[in-house]
């Protein structure tokens, strides 16, 4: 931030917005909408973050760079949680092999049993 | 603004040889502050994924244990923190327009809401751990269905409220050594820096709070 000086008033205002959306989000938290309940609580606290980072946090009077750098970050998250998370959801376990078993206990393995 | 004031105590007020006015010097240091932001954004992020991948896996029944989180003390610590970025905003400001005495009364107003929260922490562990929700060979929970994910869900909030508790008595550290230097007429309007980079760490810090408090408490409270 150079010389531009954020007016208290907007400190203000970001507070009681920030108070509020802390209240909605937990009455909202006794409705029961479903899968709903995950998406609205994330959607009010990036709203949060948000406004304290543009004001109070001063990103909306810094210059294009810094903002450049925080969006690469979240996008940097949203990497690591979006392939994890594929990695898990495609996870299947591996078929078993019927004459798997018999050969492990059997020391000499017969003609049938495929190796693992 | 290429102002350059004399160094006096050995003291780093004045332009560094390296840059060509005050402005670009303090657009260097809050870029470096967020640069080691971003770090603590990949630092929580690990646990964040970690916590996404368990809830996943067991949703309903991370939704169940997540009941026996607080609400009211953790929506009270919410606002806690909503109110030290407020005061420590204040300071920022304070500093920027001259008020030393008022720098000095939001740091510690800053302060003081820090600690409560720290305090408002320690009420909620000591009744998670009187309660046998300390993961390890002393846990215990009254539902065996769910006894796993549970203590999954617990040992992700021991690990992430105190890791972000670490941070908080981290950024009181800091907001003593902002004190002191207010203290002693360090700051000018034309030179704060050290105030507003210190007031960005804490605002992140309150921001991952921000998203811990929904993950945590309010996942199950739809639930009959």
């Amino acid at each position: 931030m150079s010389e531009h000086v954020v007016p208290v008033r907007s400190y203000v205002a970001v507070f009681v917005v920030l108070l509020i959306m802390t209240g909605t989000t937990t009455a909202v938290s006794f409705l029961d909408l479903g899968p709903w309940n995950t998406v609205v609580a994330l959607a009010i606290a990036f709203f949060k973050a948000t406004l304290v980072v543009l004001i109070f946090m001063h990103v909306k009077y810094s210059p294009r760079l810094t903002t450049t750098v925080i969006v690469g970050g979240l996008f940097w998250l949203a990497i690591l949680i979006a392939l994890t998370l594929g990695d898990f959801a495609t996870r299947t376990s591996l078929p078993r092999l019927k004459g798997l078993h018999r050969s492990a206990q059997a020391e000499a393995p017969a003609g049938s049993a495929r190796p693992a | 603004m290429a102002d350059v004031q004399p160094l006096s105590h050995g003291s780093a007020e004045g332009l560094q040889h390296q840059f060509d006015s005050m402005e670009q010097q303090k657009e260097a240091a809050s870029l470096g502050m967020w640069v080691f932001l971003v770090t603590e954004i990949l630092f929580f992020g690990g646990l964040f994924l970690a916590y996404t991948v368990y809830r996943w896996q067991n949703a309903l029944a991370f939704a169940r244990v997540s009941r026996h989180m607080d609400i009211a003390l953790g929506t009270t610590n919410t606002a806690v923190l909503i109110c030290s970025s407020l005061t420590m905003a204040m300071a920022v400001h304070s500093a920027a327009v001259g008020r030393r005495k008022l720098l000095i009364g939001f740091l510690v107003l800053t302060m003081i809401l820090g600690g409560a929260f720290l305090g408002i922490k320690a009420v909620e562990y000591t009744d998670h751990i009187e309660h046998h929700l300390f993961p390890g060979a002393g846990f215990h929970y009254p539902d065996p269905r769910d006894a796993r994910p549970a203590e999954q869900f617990f040992s992700l909030y021991f690990a992430m409220t105190g890791l972000h508790a670490l941070h908080m008595v981290i950024g009181l550290g800091l907001l003593t050594t902002l004190l002191v230097m207010a203290r002693r007429g360090r700051f000018t309007p034309e030179y704060h820096t050290p105030v507003e980079i210190c007031g960005l760490y804490w605002h992140f810090v309150d921001i991952v709070w921000i998203f811990l408090f929904p993950l945590l408490y309010l996942i199950g409270r739809h639930l009959k």
